[in-house]
């Protein structure tokens, strides 16, 4: 018989959860041995289960360059999703991966300045990655992050971008959420209006990650701005069920979203039929 | 290259069915389907078109992936895989078995599919050339020959005999067990059904089809208007895609015995449904058009962009004859034909 088959799972475990907003929860996850279940790229994806719930697939939040365990931010919406909020720490689950083309940090990315805008929860993607580059410093240029929420709660990662991103060498974090608040002395306004405001020089090279409407807007900005969708990325979200091209669920023209993706050149997007 | 009479088959399946699981078509309740080979069993090698592909050898319609006992805040994983035993497939067309090819272009590229490369690995096949092919029949325009088909063992049915000759070491080992039910022959008789199949073949109404237009630009295929009308009858049925020997999607979904262990399987799933690409968030494809179009998209232009030009559709001409409202993919090929007129 040969090796464990991609589709059989290895039991994992939770061991620290951390409520981030009113829907979105933390994951530290290791293996039964305590050590970290595998290796992967910033930007990839795994499989988590409870079995007789069934599986989801979710970004790896973490970065690489944690040696120690794996964190999922997961947000609250749909049956899977559900009980993983209901879970203490302690619950084993299950975990297959890692999946997916990561995004090319050590070769497009490397040396360039670097442009992060996310909206919601679409920080989970882009926090391996830039705390992937906060750990690899020397090896890129100036970074910026615009991150946007609903209200100053819905913030994911809040704490760790107020105590470590902003303290980080040529590390500009703006934050903004949709509506004025009361506590909220930062900015007001949404993402895509923040980007233009900010005034990115457009050699950045950028990456957004968000709901549909933040990227199409955002991506608008940009382009007015002189950036060129060659040097833009994003990832994509579809329903997925295998995670390695095989069920077909994913495929949107000649590519399999789960095994091509998630990460996507905007140029790549492009010539792929709109179904996404 | 050995013959046996037709009349003395039932001596040919008796003696490999003790040797291994023999798995060819058997009428049941009128339908011709691929089954498990028994004394009672009516065997019905002539069928040309089974209803189901033999897909299901490799590629069951519903299949374990893994088991789970769940205790607490615990989890074991169980492995359900078994050792595969060899096993014999029998019967098999050309454009079926070329179809084993497209499915090992998606199970057996990394990362493997060992459920199915298991079975894969176990199977001898024997494949039955098409000495009388039908209407719905278009191999040809994907350049199979169904006259010479391959596989570990080819059979021909001519006259009063099945002729049967073995093309791999696989093939020879079967041949040696089953070699006393046969008689020694050349291959004259055979080359000269062979020549007689290729005629029959060239007079197809469809073995002229022109795929040229689906090596166009991609999304102007995608974008055409002509998916609109070539889909309006669809009823989502997928009917299509189940009968069909290329389709391989499937959905991944969980069970809870009556122990409390949880089943965790596959079974095949449909494009062409709705709920195919439907999300919490969101459906990429709200309208049975988008479904539809996905369907020819993926087999006719897709699947050959990432297969060295190798098509994802045989031309079994199963969907052809499944459908209820008399649509298939023959239709969609013609319907983008240029110097064609719309069907
Ligand atoms: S698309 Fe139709 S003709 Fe082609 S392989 Fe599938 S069932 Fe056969
Ligand atoms: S094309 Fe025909 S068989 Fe296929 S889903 Fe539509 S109605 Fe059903
Ligand atoms: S999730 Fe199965 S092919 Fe992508």
């Amino acid at each position: 018989m040969n090796n464990l088959d991609c589709l059989i799972p290895i039991v994992a475990v939770v061991t620290d959860i951390r409520r981030d907003t009113p829907d979105v929860k933390t994951f530290r996850v290791v293996g039964l041995d305590g050590k970290k279940p595998f290796i992967h790229k910033p930007g990839q994806c795994a499989m988590l289960s409870i079995p007789g719930v069934g599986e989801a697939l979710f970004s790896i939040t973490s970065s690489p360059t944690n040696e120690k365990y794996l964190e999922f931010s997961i947000k609250k919406c749909g049956c899977v999703t559900e009980v993983l909020h209901s879970i203490e720490v302690g619950q084993q689950i299950t975990l297959r991966g890692p999946y997916g083309r990561p995004f090319p940090v050590d070769t497009v990315f490397a040396k360039k300045d670097l442009l992060f805008v996310a909206g919601g929860i679409g920080l989970a993607p882009l926090r391996s990655v830039i705390n992937y580059i906060r750990d690899k410093r020397e090896n890129y240029g100036k970074v910026a992050v615009v991150y946007g929420a609903r209200t100053a709660e819905d913030l994911v990662d809040y704490e760790e971008i107020e105590k470590e991103w902003k303290n980080v060498k040529d590390f500009d974090v703006y934050l903004t959420i949709d509506r004025e608040q009361p506590d909220w002395t930062g900015h007001v306004g949404f993402v895509p209006n923040y980007v233009k405001e900010v005034g990115v020089p457009n050699t950045y090279t950028a990456v957004l990650c968000g709901p549909p409407i933040m990227i199409k807007f955002t991506l608008a900005g940009l382009l007015e701005l002189g950036f060129k969708k060659e040097n833009i990325y994003t990832t994509l979200e579809l329903r997925m069920k295998c995670g390695i091209g095989k069920c077909g669920r994913c495929n949107v023209g000649d590519k399999y979203v789960c095994k091509d993706g998630p990460v996507f050149c905007m140029t790549e997007l492009d010539e792929l039929p709109d179904e996404y | 290259m050995y013959k046996i009479k037709l009349s003395d088959l039932d001596k040919l399946y008796k003696a490999i069915s003790e040797d291994y699981p023999l798995y060819l078509p058997i009428k049941k309740a009128g339908e011709v389907n691929y089954g498990l080979y028994g004394e009672d069993e009516e065997v019905s090698l002539t069928t040309l078109k089974t209803v189901k592909s033999p897909k299901d050898a490799f590629f069951p319609q519903s299949e374990d992936l893994v088991n789970f006992k769940v205790d607490g805040n615990k989890i074991e994983v169980i492995d359900v895989r078994k050792e595969e035993q060899p096993f014999v497939v029998m019967g098999v067309r050309a454009c079926d078995f070329k179809a084993f090819d497209v499915l090992d272009r998606v199970f057996l590229v990394d990362p493997l599919d060992t459920f199915y490369q298991n079975k894969r690995n176990a199977a001898i096949v024997v494949t039955n050339a098409c000495t009388e092919p039908e209407d719905s029949c278009f191999c040809k325009v994907f350049g199979i020959d169904a006259s010479d088909p391959s596989g570990d063992i080819t059979t021909f049915i001519i006259g009063e005999n099945l002729f049967w000759r073995a093309n791999t070491e696989k093939g020879n080992a079967l041949t040696e067990k089953v070699k006393g039910l046969f008689t020694e022959t050349d291959d004259k008789i055979v080359a000269e059904e062979q020549k007689a199949i290729r005629e029959k073949i060239n007079s197809l109404p469809n073995v002229n089809l022109d795929l040229t237009p689906f090596k166009d630009e991609m999304l102007d295929i995608f974008n055409s208007e002509k998916w609109g009308k070539l889909s309006e009858a669809c009823l989502g049925c997928g009917a299509c895609t189940f009968v069909c020997p290329t389709c391989q999607c499937f959905d991944i979904r969980e069970l809870t015995k009556n122990d409390g262990t949880v089943s965790r399987f596959r079974c095949w799933d449909s494009c062409m449904y709705s709920d195919f690409t439907k999300t919490a968030g969101g459906q990429p494809r709200t309208t049975q058009m988008q479904r539809y179009r996905q369907r020819f998209m993926h087999k006719l232009v897709y699947y050959p962009e990432n297969n060295e030009g190798v098509y994802s559709c045989v031309g079994c001409g199963r969907c052809v004859k499944s459908c209820p409202m008399h649509l298939n993919i023959v239709k969609v090929i013609k319907a983008f034909d240029k110097g064609g007129k719309d069907e």
